[in-house]
This record gives C-alpha cells, structure tokens and sequence, in this order.
C-alpha cells in the first residue's frame, strides 16, 4: 500500500507516494527524478548508490524510503554549487577518475564526506575508504588521485 | 538523443544550466598549429556524467512505460513438462505473460543470424561448426542456471518480480554437464539434440612440420594449463527499453549494447520488420568490455513484447540476473608441448585445447580461434600446430570479453618460456629475448591466418625492447635479483613474473564515418562505434579536429545510434579507434576537395591555392584572404542564390567506410614483483610495469586509463574472480559477495610506457588498445608466484591463483623435501 | 531484486515495539541498521509480513559506563563504537575489530544489535562478545533478562533470543585494568566477511601470559570460544612449544565448514597462522 513519504534531498522537500518496501534508491531515482544515483548490486557491495545521509556515506540500495524519512539526504545533483563543479568533480575530470561513469556518483558522494570532513584523510585511510565503492573501468588508481587532490584543493579555498 | 530527453523533461533546465556552465571547464586551447591528436585533452563526456545528468537506459521514462520480470531457470538441465503462468496472469499490475511455447507460436525462429565467417578464412581453415541457436525463451529444455523461461511485464518491476514469483515451474531435471571433457564422453547425455554430440565445434590451424620438428627436439616439456572461467562484469547491468510507433509500424530499442548496428539487423530478422522501421540507440553505456558485444535474447524480446502490449517496455537486468545470464568467458583446457633446443629457442610448439562454451554459442569460433591465432606471441616459433574443440556444458554461454582468448593463449605460452627457463636454468627474460621476433625482422610474417582469412604479418615494432622497459620499470633485473635474495635471507619470498603477448587490433570487416558541415560551421560526425566509457567523444573530436584545422569544441559526434549512420559494425575487439579514425580521415579527405572547390569559387581562386587555416579555408600565403568553415556551408545549400561551383551538387556531407587490408598488431610486456605470504597463500603485488605499443597515441590520458583499467581486471581474474559451478550446474558466485571484484586496496600501483610504432596499416598509424591490459596479468603473476616459490618447484598452471592452492602446494613441497 | 510487500511499522517506544512482535510472531521482523536484512529482503531470502522499524526508539543508542559494565545500546552503530573514547578505554578490542566489519557506508547504519541477533559465525561482534565474556540484555513484554554471549550463540543463525524479544543492550564486564588485546582476520579482501578470525585478549607479565580469552570468527557455526588454546597459553610463557599445544588445541576448540574459497582443512590451519601471528602481537 502506498503512503505518503516526505524526503529532503539537497535541501529541497520531495512529497512522493511509496509502499514502503521502495527503497531509497528507487525512490531518488523513479520518485523525485534524480537519476544521478545508480543502482550497481541492490545488495550493498558496489557503493554505486551511495548517497550522504545526515552527512554520512550510506547504501541507497540498503535503506528504504520511508527510513529516510526526517533525514538530510545528498545526491550527487547537489553537488555542484549551482553552476560551479563541486572541487571534486573538477578534480575527476583532471585527472581521468572516470570513464563509463556508472559508479561515479557512488564515489563522489563516499569522497565527499571523507573530504569535508574537519581532519583531512591521510592516504592509507582514503584508500582503506575508497576500497568500499566498485569500479570496474579505471583501476582505481586516478580516483583516489582525485580524491586526494580534491581534498588539498578544499581546503586551500 | 531526443527521445530521451523526453522523458525527463522537468528538468531539463537545469541540466542545460550546468552544462553551460561546466563546457568551460574542459575546453582546450592549445598553442597553435600543434596537433590535437597525442594531447592529453580532458573527456567532454565527464561533465554529464559527473553532475548526475548521464543518460543510461534504466534512466530512460517514457510515459505509460511498462517494467518486465524474468523467471529463470532455477536449475542447470531439465526438460520442461509445463510452465504455469495463471497465478502471475492474475497478480497485480500484471499485463501480459509469456513462456517459450507461447513465444515460438507468436514469434517463429528465424535462421541462424551468427556473424559470417568470411570465405577466405573457411576454405584456409579446416573446421567444422555447429551453432545452436537460442531461442529468445527456452522452449523444450533449460540448459544452464539462469536461462530465461518466462517473461512478466507489469506496472512496475517491483510488481512484475511479484507476479514472476507465481509462475510455477514443472520441470524434469536432467544430469547436468558441468565438465567439458566429461561432457564429450560417449554416453555423455547431449545438451543440444540436433547436434549429435556435446562437440560444437572444432578446427585446426598449422605451420611448418612440428611432428618431426618436435621428435628431434633436444628438449621437450608438457603441461596441462587451464585458464579458469571469468567475465566482464560491468557496473552497469544489461538493459533494453523499446517502442512501438503505431502510425510508422516502427520500433525503437534502446539497449545497453556495444553493437547497435547488429542489433538493429537481428530484429528486423526476428520482428519481421525492414531494417529501416528500426532504430536502435546504446544511450550512455556503463561498462562492456565485451561482455555487451553481440546481440542477447533480451534486446530481441524486449521490443516484441513492447508491440504485443502496445506501451513501451523496459527490462533492466539486475545483478544476480548478469551474473547467471549475461555471458562469462575463458574457460580453456590447454594441452600444450613444446620442444627447444639447448639455447632455449622453440623449434616446435603443440596445442590442443578445449574451450568449454556453456549452453550456448553465441559467436561461434571467435574466441578460441583468437587463442589460436595468438598462441605464437611475440615469437619466432617456426613449427607449430593447434587444435580447438568448443563443448558444450549447462553453464552461462561463453562469449567475448577484453581479450576474447587471447588471455588463455598468453597463459599457455609464457608459462612454457618460463618453463623453458627452468628447464636449461636460464633466465626467463633472456629465453623471452631470444626467442622473439626482432625490429629488424619486421614486418614478420607469422603463417598462419589471422579470423579475416588473411594471413598474419607482425606489421612493425620492437618486442624486445617493450621486454626490456617493463623490466626496467620495476628496476631492472640484477637489481631484482640482489632484493630478492636479500628479501629470502630474511624469509620474505619474492617473485618476478613476465607477460608479453601480441595482440591483432582493428580488425574488419568495416566501420564507417559519416562527416557533415553545417551553415553554423560546425563538424558533425556519426559513426557505427559505441562507446562504453573510452572517452571516444572526446578522442574523435581531437581526430576530426586536426582534420579540418578546428578546435575539437567544434564537433558534434553521435555514436551509437543506426539514425545516424545506415551501416555500422560497433565497437569489440579493439577495433573502433583504428577503423573508424580511418574513416573520419577518408571522409574528411573527400569532403575538403569540395570545401575546397567551394571556397575556391568564393575566394575566386584556384583550388590548389587553398589551405585549412585556424577553421577557416584560406589562400596559401595570402593573410586576411579567407572564408569560414560557415561561409562554405552556406554556399553549398541548395537553393536559387547557391555560390557553388556549376555542376557541383548541394550539401556538405561524405560517409566513407573504411574496409581494413587486415588487423594491426599492438604488443606489450608486463612484469609483476610479487610478495608470497607463505603460511597464509596470499599474494601481495608490489610493483607492476607495462610497456606497450598502440602506434599513434591519440590521448594519452585516456590510452593510459585503457591500459590500467583493463590491467587490474586482469589481476582480478589472476587473483579472486571466477565463475565457479558445483557439480550439479548451480553457480556458487551469483552475487558480489562471491564473486570478488578487486577494490582500490587490492590493486598495485602501475607503471605504463609508451612505446609508439605508427600503424602502416591505417592513415593515422593507431593500432588498438582497449582489450590488451587484460590479456597478461594472469600468466605474469602466475610466473611472479613461481619465481617466488621456485626453491619449492612449484608450478602453477591453472588460474585463478587461489591463496589455499599455494598453501597446499608449499605444504606439499614441503613435505615431499623432507 | 526488489523485496517483496510488507507493513511497516515505526515503532516510538520499546513497549510499542514488542507488542508488535508478540502479536506478529514469526511474521515480523525488527528492522535496525538494516545492512544484512535488506540485502536478504532484496534478493527475496526473507519475506516478512512486517518489518518493525526499532531505530527511532529513544535510549536504545549509545555508550555508557556503570559501577560494573560498559553498556553498549543495540542500536549504537558499528561506526560509533569505531569512534568510541569510553571502548577504546574499556574494552580496546571492539576498536579494534570494528574496522574490519564492511566498509564505513555499512558500519555508519548497522548496529551491534543486529549483529548480535543475526549471529552470523563470520561476523566480528559475536566473537568478540563470546571473547570478553559479555552479556545481552533481552527484553519482553513479560520483563527483562540478561544472557552470556557464551550461551547466546546456539547454532548457525540460532540464538537464544525468541522472535518476541529484542536485544536493547550489550554489557561488557569492566576490569580495573583491561586486558591487552589483539583483532585480526583474513578476509579475501578489505571489508569482506571474514574467512577466519582471532579476538584474543590477555594480561602480560613478565612474558607470561594471564587471563586468556580467545574468540574466533569463522570457525564454526557459532563465534567460538577457544577454550583448549586458552588453557594451553594461561600462565605460560608464549615459547614455540607453548604455542605449538596452543595451535594443536585449535583442533578440539574449532569446528569450520568450508565456503567457495577454502576447505575447513585450510580454515584450521589459517587459524593456527593467525593465533601465532596474535600472540605475538599481544606480547609485543
């Protein structure tokens, strides 16, 4: 049975109609039109979905709807400051962190929290943190160059 | 992509805003007059797809879409006596539901649509092939764990999966083969009945004489190798969307697909329909690596099912669907021998293997004759003989994936020069050199046909000398070999493992370009690739770019679409940069005599006069005395105040398919450095260096992004992926909790060279690369674990190379030295 | 893989929540973190009529210290615990083993109560629980009771919790001077369930071993209590003979099944390799 759930994602209020076995995943995606959020495993390993969620990094797959309820949820669509890239998104781009770009937004927002965060991750902690989230194109290698730069680059604005 | 915009179109604002917004930041502007092409520019696909705005097929919304649910075949061998669809008919939401017998009245097979062999290679190679055909749901029998046998279309997935519960299965379990050899056993029950055994094929390619080569060889060694079943697994799971337009009786099919084209062809067959009423788009792709690379029942179900129900229809493959369903790959028994002499140089070299194909053969000889074909590696192997078999078993079809056999040749004959090494106590780099074809050899000709029928010619390049730098990466050998020594005196136990391969690229039989100009100035260029994530918006516009003296920002490509362009082929086997930069190249060279002629009757000057000039065409030594790109496509519209030359007909438009003379060969060495943790089995890579050869780098950025992506999935099928079976037929890696994809900690940081020998074979002297940094990471860290346990004799064979098979081996040597 | 229907219901308080499960019984399951259950719920393992949502009941989160225990709530995150001043003081070895549960997106929403009541043997709070002697605080409609994680664990995924009780809390025993301790376990990579695992905790002095504890992951359908390498290392100075009896007791202590990788054989003697390797990390 649907029933009425409220969802705040990148600031903005969402009123949709859900059963409450809709996942958050789906709701983002087929309920409030966010399609950033990809689904890679619907059962919590490859981190393609992950989304912030009252800022911490969290399975989108692995929650539902109705859980979400109450909470802040981020998206990859708000990570961008309007028209301006997001420094990570800028420095994906630099350094080639992405190529079929499915598993993008699972590691930006995963990256996103570790880097806004106040103490600024050290490189076996990026990668013992990166090691969450699957991508099969790029070896990894030029995300966790990214993330690293972004990190310097955050914090030198 | 219009049609997908359409469905989304709240919000469609903001998605041009950032857009705008974002172009800036990969715009490029480099100093003047230096080429495009071997600049590292940034990928104009990463903006959308960094914002959340890329496009996949599951994000595709088209009003009243319906949302399919397949039921599987819980089982790897049964007849089928009665698929019960009632109850699902009856569940919520549900509007149609189909099984194989309703299908086969309302959709007859069509005839066998596998890819043409070409004629050259049937009357050069001896062999004999029978390919099954699948239907696009099974009929009498299911044949492996996962098959499609019903299909439920509903309002939602989540209300088609509850229906597809309902359906009851009445089946009557058969013995499944889950062994290749066993399943070519005389009383082996026969998967496919029309096929009098479980052989599906065979052939046999010869050079020179290896049986006397090989008896009067001063040294022989044999071995069994395997190279263990593995797949693509892409991030994004298949998918196929369609739909039926009443008013022109015309499909469109969306699929998460490599070969549009292909597509396109085989449901005109199946559908009934003209090429022509059938458009088929691959939106953005999340990942192939072949594993998407020929056409699945799916994408040919999908848009009849969206005509029977008359709403468009979308199915998107959900993981544990890919892994039982979307093709796995490898699977080879190798019996392989070969004779040397006392320098360690191969006189002769024997094979015959085994390629277990699963239930199906969906493109027939293509793989294992691949391995065959690529058996000789980057040796000059005068004497050589090889045989395939392609057997049939109750598992996932086998298809292609980056490196589509070439990875079980690799493990098969550099396990046999490392072997070589052992035997004569040599160094495994010093038998490598001196038994593979020098630059001064070039071109080599191999004598042995290549898949196109034409018969192999190494068309340039310095093998040994990528040997050398790969070694020299890690840090050279005698280096090596103090560290190790140093390293065993403190009971630490490294390795060096060496992988060199060749690898035919770019091969046919055509891939086709289509260049336009419009009144804007702009190029536009479609074209029959489809890419999956190798930046080939990005790789194209530097090529056009340079062959019209624009910036890249001004062209506009579209790939992936039959709209766009009539004929394609798609993009496997490392083939879409040499072919279709081949066709851009030809295209544009057509297409400037009339630029040319055009701006010439403007400028009032002679053709020969004129050259391309910061976008616009202009009188050679002349300054100021131009017309744009713009100002020629204006004149060339048709119309009554047209500036055309006479006689010269309207339009600025060229289509040239480029037809290859045959494949170009990229090569490569990898050396690992490996840490064996005895007690535990566990294999820790500490360096890892690639030196390769694709010609012309067009980007090196994104060549580099290639050549690691693909090598850290070939360290994952060395290390931990594999499709395991029991012996019942049931897959025991069906999730991703089984199946173990490497992460950012279990890959090594790699080192990549580039060693560049233009292509003579192509105007721009690219050779592919997609596929090669799969093809050695296996047999190079399978040697480097050798090395590493070489006190111990231990040989490993067979892949993946598993933690406890180590244990148990130096557990056994042990035990036997004592 | 979309789970199939069920009610949702958002409990407020603990009494609201267990009258919902005495009345739904079997048909209902508590949802906290929700890790491990949606995934099962997805891939449809699991179909629960109701699935009652306890996380957003008051005072069933967080860490405490009384005269006597370190009280950890169920509902307390796996990354809470990772986090924690008062376990890193007072029990080092939960610190310790939490890295090793997933990766931080999982460890921000699972709870060491539903792992506990999960009991998967390849998890790493039961083990640890089984090693430091906790207890579970269980609750029903009818009152409270507390129960040994050493008893808790009666077979694969069998507890001794009933389907109308819930776990509300995990109580460590405090010590004056908490033992020393060492967590490690193979996983085939970073974040993966565990093939094996040792939680060992223990006192030195003057090279001797005292007050041995050691759980192990993975090493039966229950975490396990190795009591026969305990009793070998207790009071004894960890020589390679000590250790040797230690490694042969392992062969009483454990019980492993294989999995897709790795024979129990195999199991057995990674155990062995990872007693050793901890010993000698304790007594560094």
């Amino acid at each position: 049975m649907k029933q009425p759930i409220t969802l705040q994602v990148n600031q903005n209020t969402y009123d949709i109609e859900a059963e409450p076995r809709r996942t958050l995943a789906d709701a983002l995606r087929e309920d409030c039109g966010l399609t950033g959020t990809h689904l890679g495993c619907e059962h919590g390993v490859c981190g393609a979905c992950t989304v912030i969620v009252d800022g911490d990094p969290m399975r989108a797959c692995l929650m539902f709807a109705v859980q979400a309820e109450g909470r802040a949820i981020r998206t990859v669509e708000g990570l961008a400051a309007g028209a301006t890239l997001h420094p990570l998104q800028q420095a994906f781009i630099d350094h080639h962190a992405l190529q079929c770009g499915f598993c993008t937004a699972g590691f930006l927002m995963l990256a996103t929290s570790l880097i806004e965060r106040a103490d600024p991750p050290d490189d076996q902690e990026l990668l013992d943190a990166l090691s969450s989230n699957l991508c099969r194109c790029t070896g990894y290698k030029n995300i966790v160059n990214a993330v690293r730069a972004a990190s310097v680059a955050l914090r030198q604005r | 992509m219009t049609s997908l915009d359409g469905g989304m179109g709240h919000y469609t604002d903001r998605l041009l805003h950032c857009e705008n917004a974002v172009s800036a930041s990969f715009a490029f502007h480099p100093v003047d007059g230096q080429p495009f092409v071997g600049q590292s520019i940034p990928r104009r696909e990463d903006a959308r797809l960094l914002i959340g705005r890329g496009q996949y097929i599951n994000d595709l919304a088209l009003p009243g879409m319906l949302h399919v649910a397949f039921v599987r075949s819980p089982v790897a061998h049964a007849r089928i006596v009665n698929v019960d669809l009632s109850a699902a008919e009856r569940a919520p939401g549900v509007h149609l539901a189909v099984c194989g017998a309703d299908l086969l009245r309302a959709l007859p097979p069509v005839q066998d649509q596998q890819l043409p062999l070409p004629a050259k290679w049937k009357t050069t190679v001896s062999h004999k092939i029978f390919d099954p055909r699948q239907p696009l749901l099974a009929i009498d029998r299911v044949r492996h764990v996962g098959e499609a046998v019903a299909v439920v279309i509903a309002e939602s997935r989540y209300l088609a999966e509850d229906a597809a519960e309902r359906v009851v299965l009445e089946l009557e379990s058969l013995p499944a083969q889950v062994d290749p050899e066993a399943a070519l056993a005389a009383d082996a029950v026969v998967i496919h009945q029309n096929a009098s055994s479980n052989q599906l094929a065979e052939f046999a390619i010869a050079k020179g004489d290896v049986e006397s080569a090989m008896a009067s060889a001063p040294h022989r060694i044999k071995r069994r190798f395997y190279h263990h079943r593995y797949a693509a697994v892409p991030m994004e799971c298949r998918g196929v969307a369609a739909q039926f337009d009443e008013r022109t009786g015309s499909y469109t099919i969306w699929s998460s697909t490599q070969v549009v084209h292909w597509l396109r062809r085989e449901a005109s067959q199946t559908l009934g329909v003209p090429e022509a009423r059938i458009h088929c788009i691959a939106p953005d792709v999340g990942g192939g690596f072949g594993g998407k690379g020929h056409v699945y029942p799916e994408d040919l179900l999908i848009p009849f099912l969206a005509h029977q129900v008359r709403r468009p229809v979308k199915w998107i493959e959900d993981r544990r669907e890919h892994q039982q369903s979307a093709c796995h790959s490898r699977d080879q028994i190798h019996d392989a021998e070969v004779g040397f002499d006392n320098e360690g140089r191969v006189l002769a070299l024997r094979d015959a293997f085994i390629m277990d194909c699963g239930a199906w053969n969906p493109v027939g000889v293509g793989i294992p004759y691949n391995t065959a074909s690529h058996l000789c590696g980057p040796y000059d192997v005068p004497n050589a003989a090889i045989s395939a078999r392609v057997v049939a078993t109750n598992k996932v079809p086998n298809a292609p994936y980056r490196g589509a056999g070439r990875p079980e040749a690799a493990l098969v004959t550099e396990r046999l020069m490392d072997l070589i090494a052992h035997t004569l106590g040599l160094e495994p780099m010093e038998v490598r050199r001196r038994n593979m074809v020098s630059a001064q050899q070039m071109p080599y000709p191999v004598h042995l046909p290549y898949r196109d029928g034409v018969s192999i010619v190494y068309d340039g390049g310095d093998y040994p000398g990528a040997l050398q730098k790969a070694v020299d990466a890690i840090g050279g050998l005698p280096a090596f070999r103090a560290e190790q020594a140093a390293a065993r005196a403190q009971g630490r136990y490294l390795g060096l493992g060496l992988g060199s391969y060749t690898e035919g690229t770019g091969v046919g039989p055509f891939e086709g370009a289509s260049v336009r100009i419009d009144p804007s100035g702009r190029l536009y260029v479609a074209a029959g690739s489809c890419p999956q994530g190798q930046g080939m918006e990005t790789i194209f516009a530097q090529i056009t770019a340079d062959q019209w003296q624009v910036k890249p920002e001004q062209v506009m490509l579209t790939l992936a679409d039959t709209g766009a362009i009539s004929m394609g082929f798609g993009t496997v086997a490392s083939r879409s940069t040499v072919n279709l930069s081949a066709a851009i190249h030809e295209a544009s060279t057509r297409l400037r005599k009339k630029v040319f002629a055009i701006a010439a009757n403007l400028l009032e000057c002679a053709d020969e006069d004129l050259e391309l000039r910061n976008g616009t065409v202009a009188i050679k030594g002349v300054p100021g005395k131009s017309v744009s790109l713009a100002d020629v496509a204006r004149a060339s519209r048709p119309g009554w105040d047209s500036k055309r030359p006479a006689g010269m007909d309207a339009g600025l438009e060229e289509t040239y398919y480029w037809e290859p003379s045959t494949v170009t060969w990229s090569y490569a060495s990898h050396a690992a450095v490996v840490e064996v943790d005895l007690a535990l089995g566990r294999v820790k890579i500490l360096r890892y260096a690639i030196a390769h050869d694709c010609g012309v780098v067009v980007n090196p950025m994104l060549a580099e992004g290639q050549i690691i992506g693909g090598a850290v999935q070939g360290i994952g099928g060395g290390l931990m992926e594999e499709m395991a079976y029991d012996s019942e037929g049931q897959l025991l890696s069906g999730s991703f909790m089984d199946y173990l994809l490497p992460t950012a900690s279990d890959v090594p940081s790699i080192t990549v060279i580039h060693q560049e020998t233009p292509s003579t074979l192509n105007p721009l002297g690219v050779k592919g690369l997609g596929e090669g940094g799969a093809i050695s990471p296996p047999v190079a860290l399978a040697n480097a674990v050798c090395d590493a346990l070489s006190e111990y004799g231990i040989e490993i064979n067979s892949t993946p190379i598993r933690p406890e098979a180590i244990w148990q081996a130096v557990k056994t040597a042990r035990a036997s030295h004592a | 893989m979309k789970p199939s229907p069920f009610d949702y219901v958002r409990a407020t308080n603990l009494t609201e929540a267990l009258a919902l499960l005495e009345r739904h019984g079997e048909q209902a399951q508590i949802l906290a973190g929700g890790q491990t259950l949606i995934a099962t719920l997805n891939m449809r393992l699991s179909a629960p009529d109701w699935l009652i949502d306890i996380t957003r009941i008051p005072g069933l989160s967080g860490i405490t210290l009384t005269e006597t225990h370190l009280v950890i709530g169920a509902l307390t995150t796996h990354r809470e615990i990772e986090r924690s001043a008062l376990v890193a003081q007072y029990a080092p070895l939960l610190g310790q083993a939490a890295p090793h549960i997933a990766h931080a997106a999982i460890r921000n929403s699972g709870t060491i109560g539903g792992s506990i009541a999960f009991a998967d043997p390849a998890a790493e709070w039961p083990a640890c629980c089984v090693a430091l002697d906790a207890r579970f605080v269980i609750q029903a409609l009818s009152g409270e009771r507390r129960v040994s994680a050493r008893t808790f664990f009666r077979g694969l995924y069998d507890t001794d919790r009933a389907a109308h009780e819930i776990i509300t809390a995990i109580e460590i025993p405090r010590e004056r001077a908490p033992r020393r301790s060492v967590f490690m376990e193979l996983a085939r990579r970073h974040g993966d369930y565990a093939i094996v695992g040792v939680a060992l905790l223990g006192r030195v002095d003057q090279g001797r071993l005292s007050d041995v504890a050691i759980g192990y992951v993975g090493a039966g359908a229950t975490p396990l209590l190795a009591q026969g390498a305990m009793a070998a290392l207790e009071g004894q100075a960890a020589d390679a003979d000590v250790l040797a009896r230690a490694k042969a007791a392992l062969a009483q202590d454990l019980d492993p099944s294989g999995d897709l990788y790795n024979s129990p054989a195999t199991k057995r003697h990674l155990a062995a390799v990872l007693l050793e390797r901890a010993v000698k990390q304790l007594l560094a």
